[in-house]
Order: structure tokens, then C-alpha cells, then sequence
């Protein structure tokens, strides 16, 4: 694998990550538990939109076989996209919506902290606008997760049972192939390990504070960094890409 | 002083083209006008993320895809800023919600179409939000303080959202021929469902009066069905599509086109609670408050615990 | 415990460091923390602001339209009170 091809991957596997959270959360817009908080959640699936459009449109000038950013996100199929499947899993009530927010936020946070000192001027550049971003999205899904499991027995259960389901696809963030390990020697990606350590703590100190038990030796999934997903990014696709494909040579 | 005096003071401001403020003294009957109009303007605005939501996960481009849910926010927004000037007049947000919920308060008719293609989505946002500025506009300068400010801020907001529509209608009608058509057959469907949006004629029009008078409202119904088309008929001929009425003539003698009124025993009835979207509306409007019943329930509890609140409830 | 959207919050917000914070609106929230988050969420999404203020509604006094005349109109003759009361030699120019 060549640096090039290295560097593709690594851009779609985030790129691929915020797009297909954004596609999920943005399912709530009309629909959120009270007004306020539909817009704020909106307002994150605006963010990662954002990230995930500037991603691929690096990920097209990597590639650099004309293919555009739209294409990337609206021409490939699930087995040639490398989100994190924790992303594609279905919403769930809002208890497994904020939790699993909350989760990826608090990777993103300390991935892009990484990210931000990295040698390609692209990716630092995204890193650092994305800081300001998800520092605030954490910061929103954060107080949530609190109000759930220090709210009503009822929100608690239902806030402890969306972890102890989404626990098991949280190792898969952290994984690391040859695509890392080529670019880590070139100082472009993030060790992963590094970011761990800080989101296992963060993540400690935040359930603690929310009297919520953080689930032990969970069997981790796995498949995502070789386009390997669940049965729902399919739907998801089949979804998002329907008008470009019934139209290929339509513009919009 | 007496409630004479009060009417007088009242009238004053009102022949001055001053505005009420929530501690004025008003009418009964302009309170109760004004509930009415700024809670169905914001349910409208409320119900109306549902058609374009629709489409936020199947936009065809990540630029559209950013434009849509920015755009259905902005609605959100509208919503929440009207329903926070019709609770100065005394009723709460819950209780509008419920007045909503249970069918009682009425929004616009409009949203009970459906939203079948994307062509809709241009369609909704340049000839709905077309139409809605029209009204809106004039709402800038009406008589009551807080719904006048909202409309400010709402009209300063809204004007991407005309333009993201003719931007979109723009993009089909000069793309390929099944794009065209779609663009026309989003235009025949959305035309006068349109027309309709601002209201019966005038001759039968029971809350215009008053309305006027009070300077809730500025303009007829039929002044602003006529403004619309006479601004909207050049636009279609830009894109090169066709306006679905045989009657549609320019007529020199009043400088405006002349037109067909739209179905007024479809818009009575879809009002009435038969449209093609009014249940499904409804219903999700329902679902989504009472599935969000336990969120705000934990919200609350958990102010009480961590006694973050200022006694405010 | 009945449902409810929570008490409703003025909220003020400043443009620019060192400019007054003006109102611009309200909306609802269960605490402090959420209250700023709303604000910063509904009003400054087109970037207007750099500082938030969120108030509960009733914390708020607020002077009656009764009042108008004897809280206001007793300072309309106190013309003292104003630079333009006071003559100034034209030699001495800007004071």
C-alpha cells in the first residue's frame, strides 16, 4: 500500500464516520423530545456534515481520479465505506441517541486534539476547526448523559441499557491496520492508543458523575476498517444515494 | 382608571401606529385574535419541518444536504420564537402544544401536502416560503410588540430559504429532461395549494376585518393572492416551465395577471382534517411529544436534585 | 411529577466584547447549563454573539404601563442634566 492509498483510506474511514452519524442523528430533526433540543441536535448534524463534505472532498484530491466529493459519498457501496459501525446503528430512543453522541464526541475530541498536530497541513487544518466544534458537542451531550442517569429511574435505565448495547462497538474506534501504521511513521495519522487512555478516562469520570456503570470485559465487534458493516448500512445507503443513482448523469 | 379609559389609551396607540406590549392593557377579542394567528403561524412553521425533513436524509448533495437541515432548523427556530410571543399574552407552551396535539389549533394547510420528489422540496421553498414572506413581511410592522420583533428576526432569517428553493427549481429546470419534468410536475401539484395559503376572498373571509383594524394584518387576502402571482409568473417563465392554469392572462388594464381562484371546497376540506397528510402530520407531531415525555421528565427531575434551577417553574 | 417544557428564560446577548447585552429573546429550559446551551443553539446561530445572558422570565421586575407618567415623564424638564443646559465661551471650544 503506497502513501497515497494510505491516506485515501484513512480520510474516508473519518470522513465516512461523521457523514453516516450526521445521516443518523439528522433523522431526529422535526421529531426531537422538546423544540430546543431538536434544533441543538441539529446543530450538531449541521457540524459533522460540514467535517464529513470537507473530508471528502480532500479524500477526491487524493484519489485524484476525478472523482468528486458527491460522488465519493453518493457512488460507493457498504463494503467501500470505513465508518465506525457504531455510527450506523439505528438511533434508538434518546437515551441511545445521546449516549452514543456522547461516545463518538469524546473520541472525536482527543482524536482531533491528536489530529491537529499532524504533518499533513489538510487534515491539521480540518483537526483544528473541528476541536472548537466537538468541544462544544461534548459539552451538550455530556450534560445530557448526566440529566439521564442522574434524572428518573426511568431515563437511568434507559440511559445504562443504550451503554451496555453500545459498548461492544466502542473498541473498533480504536483499532489500528497497516493504513495507521504507515502513516503514523509519517506523522500524518494518530496513534490510537494515545487517544484511548484519554477516552477510557473521560469517559470513567463522566458515567461516575452520572452514577452510570461503565460496562466491563465487553466482547468487542469489529469489521468497519475493511468495509465489513452491520445489516444497517445497506438501508442507510439505499436511502442517502437513491436519487443520485436514479439519475446518474443528473447534477443537483 | 376605568376600562373606557383603558380602550381609549388602547385605540390611541393603535391610530398612531404604536405597538402593544404584554403589560398593556388590550381587548379581550385582540388577545384572543392574536393567540389564535401567532400560535397557528407557529405550529405552521412547527409542523411545517415535517414535508421538508422528509428529504433531509435523501438530499442529493452534501451542499443540499447542509442547505435543507439548516433550512428545517431555521423552522424550528421560527416556531420557537413565535410560541415564546404568544406565551407574553398569557398562554403557556404547553398548552399551545396540547392545542396542536389534540387537533385543536389549526396550521397551515399547506403542510398537509406531501412531499413526493425533490423537485418539492425547491417547490415548497420557493413558492410556500414565497408566499409565507408575503405575509411575513407585512407582520414586520404590526401591532403587537413581541409577534412584530419575531417576524423581524424571522424575516431577516427566512430570506435564504426563497432562494434555496428558486435555486433548487433553477438546478432541475435547466438539468435533464426527467429533471425538468419533475420540476413541472412539482410546480402543477404545489401551484395551488399556494394560492390557497393566503386565505378565502375576501368576500368570505370572516377574521379580516378586525384583523386590519388592529393592525395584525395589512394587506386582503385577495391584494395578496394577486401580488403573488404577479411576481411569481415571470419567475416560471425564467425556468421555462408552465403555470397549471389555462386562465392565466396578463391583464393591462389593473397591471396584473388574471387567474384562477384554486379549489376553495379542496381547501375547506384538507383545513377540515381530509388532506393527504393531515393524520400522518398529526400523528407525528403526537409520537414525537410523548416519546420526549421522559427526556423532559429527567430534565426536571435532575434540575431538582442538583438545584441548578432558580425556582423558576 | 407532571410533563411540562420547562420554565422559560430571557435571554440577553452581547454583539461584540464590550457592548451593552441586549435582549433577544426567550425560550425554555430545565437548568442553568441547558438554558446558556439553548440560547447559544436558537440565537447565535448566524454568529451574533460573543457573550450570552440567560435570565428565568420570573426573576424579572418589571415597571407597569401605569407607571409611565410618574416614573418617567419627571425627568423630561430636568434639562440640567444634559451637557447641552450649559453654555461653554466659544473660545475654550470642545469641553
Amino acid at each position: 500500500m503506497t502513501t497515497q492509498e494510505a491516506l485515501f483510506q484513512y480520510t474516508l474511514r473519518i470522513a465516512d464516520t461523521n457523514l453516516i452519524l450526521a445521516q443518523r442523528i439528522s433523522e431526529w430533526t422535526g421529531h426531537g423530545p422538546f423544540l430546543e433540543e431538536d434544533l441543538a441536535l441539529t446543530n450538531i448534524a449541521l457540524d459533522i456534515t460540514g467535517v464529513a463534505k470537507s473530508l471528502l472532498e480532500y479524500a477526491a484530491s487524493i484519489e485524484n481520479k476525478g472523482r468528486s466529493a458527491d460522488e465519493l459519498a453518493y457512488f460507493r457501496n457498504d463494503r467501500q465505506f470505513y465508518n465506525a459501525q457504531i455510527t450506523e446503528l439505528p438511533n434508538g430512543d434518546y437515551a441511545r441517541t445521546i449516549v452514543r453522541q456522547a461516545i463518538v464526541d469524546c473520541f472525536d475530541y482527543y482524536f482531533y486534539t491528536e489530529l491537529a498536530k499532524s504533518k499533513d497541513e489538510t487534515l491539521m487544518g480540518i483537526a483544528q476547526k473541528s476541536i472548537k466544534e466537538v468541544t462544544y458537542h461534548l459539552r451538550h451531550t455530556s450534560s445530557w448523559v448526566e440529566r439521564f442517569g442522574d434524572g428518573t429511574e426511568e431515563s437511568h435505565n434507559r440511559a445504562q441499557q443504550a451503554l451496555n448495547e453500545l459498548w461492544q462497538y466502542t473498541g473498533e474506534l480504536f483499532e489500528m491496520t497497516e493504513v495507521d501504521e504507515i502513516l503514523i511513521k509519517e506523522g500524518i495519522a494518530v496513534d490510537l492508543n494515545k487517544v484511548k487512555e484519554k477516552w477510557e478516562n473521560h469517559m470513567s469520570e463522566l458515567l461516575e458523575k452520572s452514577t452510570l456503570a461503565k460496562p466491563e470485559n465487553v466482547f468487542m465487534q469489529t469489521g468497519s476498517r475493511k468495509g465489513i458493516h452491520t445489516e444497517h448500512l445497506a438501508f442507510i445507503l439505499a436511502e442517502m444515494q437513491a436519487l443520485p443513482r436514479m439519475y446518474p448523469d443528473a447534477k443537483w | 382608571m376605568e376600562d373606557n379609559k383603558f380602550e381609549e389609551v388602547f385605540e390611541g396607540k393603535l391610530a398612531k401606529n404604536e405597538m402593544v406590549e404584554p403589560k398593556d392593557w388590550m381587548p379581550d377579542n385582540y388577545r384572543k385574535h392574536l393567540i389564535r394567528q401567532i400560535s397557528q403561524h407557529a405550529h405552521s412553521e412547527i409542523v411545517g419541518m415535517l414535508p421538508e425533513g422528509n428529504w433531509i436524509t435523501r438530499a442529493p448533495s452534501l451542499r443540499a444536504k447542509v442547505v435543507l437541515l439548516a433550512k428545517v432548523q431555521d423552522e424550528g427556530g421560527h416556531g420557537l420564537y413565535l410560541y415564546t410571543a404568544a406565551e407574553t399574552l398569557g398562554i403557556s407552551r404547553d398548552e399551545l402544544l396540547n392545542n396542536l396535539h389534540t387537533g385543536k389549533a389549526k396550521y397551515s394547510s399547506i403542510f398537509n401536502y406531501p412531499t413526493l420528489t425533490w423537485a418539492d422540496i425547491g417547490a415548497v421553498g420557493w413558492l410556500v416560503d414565497g408566499a409565507a414572506i408575503m405575509n411575513q413581511v407585512m407582520l414586520q410592522r404590526t401591532s403587537y410588540g413581541p409577534y412584530a420583533r419575531a417576524m423581524v428576526r424571522i424575516c431577516k432569517e427566512e430570506s435564504f430559504h426563497q432562494r434555496q428553493g428558486f435555486e433548487i427549481m433553477t438546478h432541475l429546470s435547466f438539468g435533464t429532461a426527467d429533471q425538468k419534468a419533475m420540476a413541472q410536475d412539482a410546480l402543477n401539484r404545489w401551484w395551488f395549494p399556494t394560492m390557497m395559503m393566503f386565505g378565502p376572498p375576501d368576500s368570505e373571509s370572516p377574521n379580516s376585518e378586525n384583523a386590519i383594524k388592529w393592525r395584525i394584518k395589512r394587506e386582503t387576502n385577495d391584494q395578496l393572492r394577486q401580488k403573488f402571482v404577479n411576481q411569481t409568473v415571470p419567475q416560471v417563465e425564467y425556468l421555462g416551465l408552465t403555470v397549471p392554469d389555462a386562465n392565466l392572462k396578463w391583464n393591462e388594464a389593473k397591471k396584473g395577471y388574471d387567474y384562477s381562484e384554486p379549489n376553495w371546497v379542496e381547501f375547506k376540506n384538507v383545513i377540515s382534517g381530509n388532506g393527504p397528510c393531515n393524520k400522518q402530520r398529526l400523528l407525528a407531531r403526537n409520537k414525537a411529544h410523548n416519546e420526549g415525555a421522559w427526556v423532559r421528565e429527567a430534565a426536571q427531575a435532575f434540575a431538582r436534585k442538583r438545584k441548578e434551577i432558580y425556582e423558576a417553574a | 411529577m407532571s410533563d411540562n417544557q420547562g420554565p422559560v428564560w430571557e435571554i440577553f446577548l452581547q454583539k461584540k466584547a464590550g457592548q451593552p447585552f441586549v435582549h433577544c429573546g426567550s425560550l425554555h429550559a430545565f437548568d442553568k447549563e441547558m438554558a446558556l446551551q439553548n440560547a447559544r443553539d436558537l440565537y447565535t446561530r448566524r454568529g451574533e454573539g460573543v457573550s450570552i445572558w440567560a435570565v428565568p422570565s420570573n426573576a424579572i421586575v418589571a415597571s407597569s404601563p401605569e407607571d409611565i407618567g410618574p416614573f418617567f415623564e419627571p425627568s423630561n424638564d430636568k434639562v440640567y442634566r444634559h451637557p447641552t443646559f450649559y453654555q461653554i465661551p466659544d473660545a475654550i471650544g470642545h469641553m
